[in-house]
């Protein structure tokens, strides 16, 4: 029995899962109407749809994340400021320059978010060149768009909010008509399957690992680390453009100073709550994303037990100390030390 | 060690221009030039005055004390992302003690000091005993100090002069120089610049820590810790020691700062201080210090900060930019400096 429930905690997909449960069971003592789904106005209603909605922008953020946590043993942290850039980019081609609301577009949709979305793949190779080529700590590179990155959005919107009525762009955020399930999901899970597939067919997955594990030995045995390393990273700023897509036309708008705030702390806590190693090698893309949605359940609980968004990060700073403490081999080594202590203690007892 | 060697034969004839002077002149030419065309684009916008350098000083006065500690953490090859989370989370405490529970200030100065050095001392244990990625502990700092800065309150406090006479009389205390540094204005009136208590407290920061960097065991730990762990292990160095009072210090000197930015703005906000971080490392990378850690100085630091202020007096005096122009500003300029430093460190490893 004990040696069945260590294999079972052994798993990298049991803390995500354990932690998902945990948090849906808190929820269901709390108010047993939790798992309830309804049917209103045509559309699906209800706590769990919620959460799986809220959550699409972080699972997707979250698939980015962990490709480059695996490959660089960093963070990207300018992930919630290309959000939205992405998002002000977009909209401010949708809207022409320095108009703040408009019912018709001024360009085709798909031009404004193409032009969002190469936008934040440019965020993305800029964050990689920086790394990748030139060798600076992930997170310095990337603490320079998460400041920069949401003023050029500023400077592109011309400092105010930009709104798009427009009802096709509320699409992608909300319902498609006569489609009951959130459209969110669906980007989230086609983005997730188009990850998978890629990282199943081709060798990425594992060239990634090799990189992340040992990118000197990688080379040598004939891998472009530097290339991978890009990638990944412009893959991420991608992931976060597509995510900033979603996140504006739930809104409709372009809110500069909220979109994606305190997001990249979401995506990487769900990088780390899927038992992913922060410091880079293996990862496992399901954990991350079961994650993903597990910090949404912690998120949404939070909020309905009364706490505002600005004081919710404590929770989630506590939560990511925590796994990263319990990660640390140092503290491994601590508690190994302190138990064969107790035994020789024991020992000598006896 | 090799660093220690050039450190060493810099006094000698053999004095060399590095890569890491270089940063240094670089920075300060810089600076000048800078202000220089701000002299000339905006004379009749008061620039030359002697008060608007002054009030760089003034209104900076914080993020000196800040760059100060971000610089004893880059050294010795960290980095501390949590300040501007604890800035806002000090001056929200100050304001909230002192506005709402009318608690005197000299307490709760010494309470913001306090948990300067708390918040401190958890995160350089996190970072140097249990070995965790500074850039992952302090991320955390920094949501937990923004949460936490909307736990005590969510609306923006205001300190007056009824809630705290002594609070209110230090951010108002003005230190006048001499009448002969000022300037008549358009009546006739010789106005004498002044500075106010904050740049004092600064500049003592700065002083002070660019001596114990100098010439005491710990400065020079620091810069041995950074150049290499290992062989600083090696020199019977107690590297996490060294690593968590760095962290202590950063946090201590980023409650002092708080202090400064707070007899600035006198007054606490959610929002507060938002990209702080970002200026304070700006200003370190700026000075000169390496982001690989066991080069750098505060009197570079310095001239960052001084950087820093006159591209936003820059934006400030023209009016018509928007503000987020030198937030663009100071991102490209940091990222000109990282790889300007990477290219130095490149010729470096191609001479070895």
């Amino acid at each position: 029995m004990k040696a069945k429930w260590k294999a079972l905690t052994k798993q990298q997909l049991f803390l995500p899962i354990f932690s998902l449960i945990v948090v849906l069971l808190i929820n269901l003592i709390k108010d047993p109407g939790f798992f309830q789904i309804g049917l209103q106005n045509g559309v699906l209603y209800g706590r769990l749809i919620d959460i799986l909605n809220r959550g699409s922008e972080i699972a997707i953020l979250a698939v980015g994340q962990t490709l480059v946590v695996a490959v660089s043993a960093g963070t990207d942290i300018s992930v919630g400021s290309v959000m939205s850039l992405t998002a002000c980019g977009t909209c401010m081609m949708l809207a022409g320059y320095g108009n703040n609301s408009v019912n018709e577009l001024a360009v085709p949709m798909g031009v404004g978010i193409l032009f969002g979305l190469v936008l934040a793949l440019l965020c993305g190779c800029m964050n990689g060149a920086l790394v990748a080529k030139l060798k600076i700590q992930p997170m310095v590179a990337t603490l320079i768009l998460y400041t920069g990155a949401r003023a050029i959005g500023l400077v592109l919107c011309n400092n105010q909010i930009t709104y798009i009525r427009y009802e096709p762009y509320k699409y992608f955020g909300n319902f498609i008509p006569g489609c009951p399930i959130p459209t969110p999901i669906f980007i989230a899970a086609a983005v997730i399957a188009l990850m998978t597939l890629f990282l199943k067919k081709t060798a990425l997955g594992l060239y990634i690992q090799s990189v992340g594990i040992n990118s000197k030995a990688s080379r040598i045995s004939g891998i472009n680390a530097d290339m991978i390393c890009f990638w990944c990273y412009a893959i991420c700023g991608l992931c976060a453009g597509i995510a900033g897509i979603i996140a504006s036309s739930r809104i409709y708008s372009a809110d500069s100073n909220n979109i994606g705030l305190n997001y990249e702390m979401d995506a990487i806590l769900a990088v780390a709550l899927g038992g992913n190693n922060l410091g880079g090698g293996k990862f496992n893309l399901s954990g991350s994303i079961v994650g993903a949605y597990t910090i949404q359940a912690i998120t949404t609980t939070l909020l309905a037990m009364g706490v505002s968004t600005d004081q919710a990060p404590v929770v989630k700073a506590i939560i990511v100390i925590a796994i990263v403490v319990v990660q640390a081999p140092a503290f491994k080594q601590m508690l190994a030390e302190r138990a064969a202590k107790k035994n020789a203690v024991r020992k000598e007892a006896a | 060690m090799m660093k220690k060697q050039a450190v060493q034969t810099d006094g000698s004839m053999k004095k060399t221009f590095n890569g890491n002077n270089m940063l240094l002149a670089i920075t300060i030419i810089l600076f000048v030039v800078m202000y220089t065309i701000g002299c000339i684009v905006y004379r009749d916008k008061g620039f030359p005055h002697l008060q608007t350098f002054l009030n760089l000083f003034i209104t900076n006065a914080g993020l000196i004390c800040v760059a100060c500690g971000m610089t004893c953490v880059m050294l010795t090859g960290g980095i501390d992302i949590s300040v501007g989370s604890l800035i806002a989370m000090d001056c929200m405490l100050l304001a909230w003690g002192m506005g709402i529970k009318g608690i005197p200030c000299i307490p709760m100065v010494l309470l913001i000091l306090l948990i300067g050095i708390v918040f401190g001392s958890v995160q350089g244990y996190l970072i140097g005993y249990l070995e965790i990625q500074p850039f992952i502990v302090t991320m955390a700092g920094l949501f937990f100090g923004r949460g936490m800065t909307a736990v005590i309150c969510t609306d923006q406090i205001s300190i007056t002069q009824d809630m705290n006479k002594m609070f209110y009389s230090w951010a108002n205390a003005k230190i006048t120089l001499p009448a002969f540094l000022g300037y008549t204005n358009k009546k006739g009136r010789v106005i004498a610049p002044f500075i106010r208590p904050t740049v004092l407290i600064a500049l003592a920061v700065v002083v002070v820590i660019f001596l114990v960097l100098k010439y005491t065991k710990f400065g020079r730990a620091l810069y041995a810790v950074g150049g290499n762990p290992t062989s600083a292990a090696m020199m019977g160095l107690n590297v996490k020691k060294i690593k968590m009072r760095a962290y202590m210090l950063s946090s201590f000197l980023c409650s002092i700062g708080a202090i400064c930015y707070c007899l600035n703005t006198m007054s606490g906000s959610v929002q507060q201080a938002r990209g702080f971080e970002m200026d304070a490392i700006a200003s370190s990378v700026i000075g000169g210090t390496l982001l690989t850690g066991g080069v750098g100085n505060v009197i570079g630091s310095l001239f960052g900060c001084l950087i820093n202020g006159t591209i936003t007096q820059l934006v400030t005096t023209n009016g018509k930019l928007l503000s987020s122009w030198a937030n663009i500003a100071t991102a490209a300029l940091l990222m000109a400096f990282i790889i300007l430093q990477s290219i130095f460190a490149m010729i470096k490893n191609r001479n070895r």
